[in-house]
């Protein structure tokens, strides 16, 4: 069947809603006798509440009240080591950690509350930083603040220190980012003991939260209910935190018998949720002299906050992506997620490979000019190539040829000519330009056996008027889950576009498809909904109500006989591992991804040596990634992710003071404008998948990936000036620029 | 109202309690209609459209006029509805994303904004489509830099802005630019 519908530029589903304002974000939504809900946070970093004082002036008898002691069920937050309360009953652990919950009819006057809520805390020593964490300055989780550990090791890397021509050493560092999604986290929720939990949602992942309520309250299953609402925007953070604040309002919803909504502001939105992690990376890499990488030993450090969250799969993900698409014999990767007193990180797009990636892309372009050669020939040496390992030993069986694509890259920027001119007008020049690259790649898929435990399943069904309706908990959170599966759909089944439906996702009536993250929705789903609806085909066909050739209308039809014959008509598909995937947990060995999204993405800077600013002057994203399913959607997923790199590169830095964020507004945390954002110019190169839908992989964290690395090679290009931080703010510019002159 | 030692003036702008005691009535045009609101007079005009007015494309994003996520028009200049007190919007003609649309039939912006895939998540978009009307209206043909600056009021955390460029490009060059008569504010 020719491709009708996949790679075209179909329109975006939910599109009309979106332009007309007609979409109902949470926010949008009221109930009868609802109450808004207000969450009291502590302002300590750690210690022990000895107090809660209700000030007087506020009319306390009309308030909905809940504190650890209002909890039916379990007082944490179901994900991974269940260590994180809903509300802290005696220890504080991080600033902002929630104490206890307010509800009342008047949102004002619950303003007015909540400040009117006195916390007395004995406070505890905190830790801040990684290195007093690893140093044990004060023990404040488990017995040695180590959330998790991974140790990947390939070959035998101690030997080959002695052999090599050159060992090239390096020390690199990232910060937290906020996600800044333009919408804020935010539920309703309705809860008694008769009907069960209810909760309407911004998230990406609805079971999570399902999973989390069932904990919360002691309730089986069915008696929770999780629906997403339209979400405005999430990057990872609507991963873990709706699963927080829904059970805060149905926490208030169960004691006050009345729907209650809790939607943050801006400023409790940066201060309480999830960040990314910052990171610290070491590189200790041998090569030899003709430029061949012998051995590298990576040490990654990533800080999680308080609880444990998802840092230990943050962790993982930035660890297998350490040693980047290059072959090298020996490696030894160690990292650690350590725990310090910051409200805890979470999800952000990329999960922790961002951090590990601007890492070694700066070590690489490190490693190169100690060794002479140019950044690109340097690389080209050491590329990946197909039937060879990964740092995880994972033979790479796709048709892999990133020298292509660093020579497609490096040509549709004029790189080498650049490279040149730059060279010969920067001595003289204030503003001086620059122009870098880096080259990655970002596995698809939840890592190793990860898919395998998930056992994702989607469903699909006919409609009484014949139309197909798929049935997933994959979340649109603005990426275009609903405009891709409807394209997989109509594809699969020879239908119009239009024919095809999308359920909203409702733990009540869809299936669990597994969480929308980790670059899955697209590889991972989509082939399941392509499988799911080719069962509803081999119903009707098997009923004797489809001919061999069809139209939608014939689909129609027969779907409506069906119905009428049998009841209803359903059909679902189940994840299964392709062939030929083997991981090891324990060694941390083998097949970590079925695919990889293949990448080279160029910068091009001024650095304004009297203003001490850079700018970002073009962007060039070339990448591999499978069949692109749909050309508009899937550019705009590179350029905004482009976009937010660059953010994270040059502009969001997170100020801390005490453990709090002292810049939570989008006042004075800067996220990139109109007038910042360069042309961002996108290239994609399609070898299909075997195992994707139409030959599919993901693709939505990867532009994270390069862009920082990318624009500091770049800025060092332009000043001679090393950077190996990010945010780079004017603050450090200043610095180093200043010691130079 | 009084007045702090930086000469600030504090007090009744942000004491929700007082201002519910004294409710005021407000008479203005919002999307072609003529409507007479009993508010209080320190009331977000955001916070009329969405709460009394239910008109909830008009969103909220940061609450201090950064996000523009809550631009509306009034008087056919562009605001944030997040700044503006409701008694500011006496006699004038208020414009939000349900005007811009006239019946079923789409302003060329928002066929644009369709075809060219500016709305990702679509929280930031019915601000940036009332950003872009705005901007057309006053600069038929904006060049790069114009729209750049048409829009730098308006924050979009999915696009990086790129198709959002593209879609103002396309929707000037529609023949049908000029109908949507919602927005002749």
């Amino acid at each position: 069947m020719s491709n009708q519908f996949i790679g075209r530029p179909v329109p975006r589903k939910e599109g009309r809603e979106k332009v007309t304002g007609r979409s109902r974000y949470v926010d949008d939504l009221t109930f009868p006798e609802m109450l808004y809900g207000a969450t009291v946070r502590s302002a300590a970093a750690r210690g022990r509440i000895k107090q809660i004082t209700f000030e007087k002036g506020i009319p306390w008898d009309e308030f909905v009240i809940v504190t650890a002691k209002d909890i039916p069920g379990d007082n944490y937050v179901a994900l991974i080591l269940n260590d994180q309360p809903y509300l802290a009953d005696e220890f504080i652990n991080h600033p902002e950690e929630p104490v206890l919950l307010l509800a009342h009819a008047d949102k004002h006057l619950l303003e007015s509350a909540r400040a009117s809520v006195r916390l007395e805390v004995e406070e505890f020593n905190p830790v801040f930083s990684i290195e007093d964490s690893l140093g044990k300055k004060e023990i404040i989780w488990g017995e040695d603040n180590v959330f998790k550990t991974f140790l990947v090791d390939k070959g035998n890397v101690d030997e080959v220190w002695a052999q090599a021509d050159l060992i090239v050493e390096g020390e690199y560092r990232t910060g937290a980012q906020e996600q800044l999604y333009i919408e804020n986290n935010g539920v309703i929720s309705i809860a008694n003991a008769a009907e069960g939990v209810t909760v309407w949602g911004s998230m990406q992942c609805p079971y999570y939260v399902h999973k989390a309520l069932i904990k919360l309250f002691n309730l089986p299953e069915e008696k929770i209910r999780v629906i997403q609402t339209e979400t405005g925007g999430g990057f990872g953070g609507k991963e873990e935190y709706p699963s927080m604040i829904a059970g805060h309002a149905a926490l208030l919803a169960w004691k006050s018998g009345r729907p209650v909504k809790i939607v943050y502001d801006r400023a409790e939105d940066m201060a309480a949720t999830t960040k990314r992690h910052p990171s610290r990376t070491r590189h200790r890499t041998a090569v030899s002299k003709d430029g061949k990488l012998l051995g590298m030993e990576i040490d990654f450090v990533v800080d999680g906050g308080a609880y444990a969250t998802l840092s230990a799969v943050v962790l993982s993900r930035g660890t297998i992506h350490a040693a980047g698409p290059y072959f090298c014999p020996h490696v030894r990767i160690r990292s650690r997620a350590v725990a310090t007193n910051h409200p805890p990180n979470g999800a952000f797009r990329g999960f922790g490979a961002p951090q590990s990636i601007f890492a070694l892309e700066r070590h690489m372009d490190k490693v190169a000019l100690t060794l002479g050669l140019s950044p690109e020939e340097f690389r080209r040496r050491n590329f990946i190539r197909e039937g060879e390992t990964t740092a995880t030993d994972q033979v790479i069986r796709e048709k892999v040829d990133m020298g292509q694509l660093l020579s497609r890259a490096l040509e549709l920027t004029d790189y080498a000519s650049k490279r040149e001119r730059f060279n010969a007008g920067n001595a003289s020049a204030t503003v001086k330009k620059g122009i870098g690259f880096a080259s990655f790649m970002h596995g698809a898929g939840f890592t190793g056996s990860g898919e395998k435990y998930l056992q994702s399943v989607v469903g699909a069904e006919a409609t009484p008027d014949g139309r197909v309706r798929i049935l997933a908990a994959s979340t649109e959170i603005g990426q275009g889950t609903n405009t891709i599966f409807a394209q997989i759909a109509a594809e699969a089944l020879g239908l119009d576009y239009e024919l095809i439906e999308v359920a909203r996702p409702d733990t009540g009536h869809v299936p669990n498809s597994g969480p929308t993250v980790a670059s899955r929705t697209c590889m991972i789903v989509g082939r399941l909904v392509e499988t799911a609806v080719l069962g509803l085909k081999r119903a009707l066909t098997g009923a004797g109500l489809l001919a061999d050739a069809y139209d939608s209308a014939g689909f129609r039809r027969a779907c409506q006989l069906y119905i009428e014959k049998y009841g209803a008509l359903r059909s679902s598909s189940q994840y299964e591992q392709p062939p030929g995937i083997n991981w090891d947990d324990e060694r941390y060995r083998g097949d970590a991804y079925g695919a990889f999204a293949w990448a080279v993405y160029v910068a091009e800077v001024s650095v304004d040596m009297l203003t001490y600013e850079a700018r970002v002057d073009d962007f060039v994203a070339v990448q591999e990634v499978g069949k692109v399913i749909h050309p508009v959607l899937a550019a705009g997923q590179i350029e905004g992710g482009v976009a937010q790199a660059i953010g994270y590169t040059l502009y969001e830095q997170v100020v801390w003071r005490e453990g709090r964020m002292q810049n939570n507004q989008m006042t004075n945390y800067i996220i990139p404008t109109s007038m910042d954002v360069p042309p961002i110019r996108v290239f994609f190169e399609e070898v299909p998948y075997a195992y994707g839908p139409a030959g599919a992989k993901g693709i939505g964290e990867l532009p994270m990936d390069g862009a920082a690395p990318a624009i500091l090679n770049a800025i060092e290009h332009a000043t001679g000036i090393s950077f190996n931080q990010v945010p780079l703010m004017p603050e450090a510019m200043i610095e180093a620029i200043e010691s130079r002159r | 109202m009084t007045e702090d030692a930086t000469g600030e003036v504090t007090g009744e702008v942000s004491t929700e309690a007082s201002d519910r005691d004294a409710k005021i009535s407000v008479t203005c045009t919002i999307n072609d209609r003529e409507q007479t609101l009993v508010v209080y007079p320190m009331a977000r005009l955001l916070d009329v459209l969405r709460e009394e007015l239910r008109l909830t494309g008009t969103k909220e994003g940061c609450g201090e006029g950064e996000c523009g996520a809550c631009s509306v028009l009034i008087d056919g200049e562009l605001v944030n509805s997040c700044l503006v007190p409701v008694l500011q919007v006496e006699g004038a003609r208020v414009q939000t994303i349900e005007g811009v649309a006239v019946d079923e039939q789409l302003h060329a912006v928002q066929e644009a904004f369709i075809a060219c895939g500016g709305a990702q998540c679509g929280i930031c978009t019915p601000g940036m489509v009332i950003a872009a009307v705005n901007l057309l209206k006053r600069t038929p043909n904006p060049n790069e830099k114009e729209i750049r600056e048409g829009l730098a009021g308006n924050l979009c955390r999915c696009t990086g802005y790129v198709k959002i460029f593209e879609a103002v490009v396309r929707a000037c060059q529609s023949s049908s630019s000029s109908r949507g008569g919602g927005v002749e504010a």
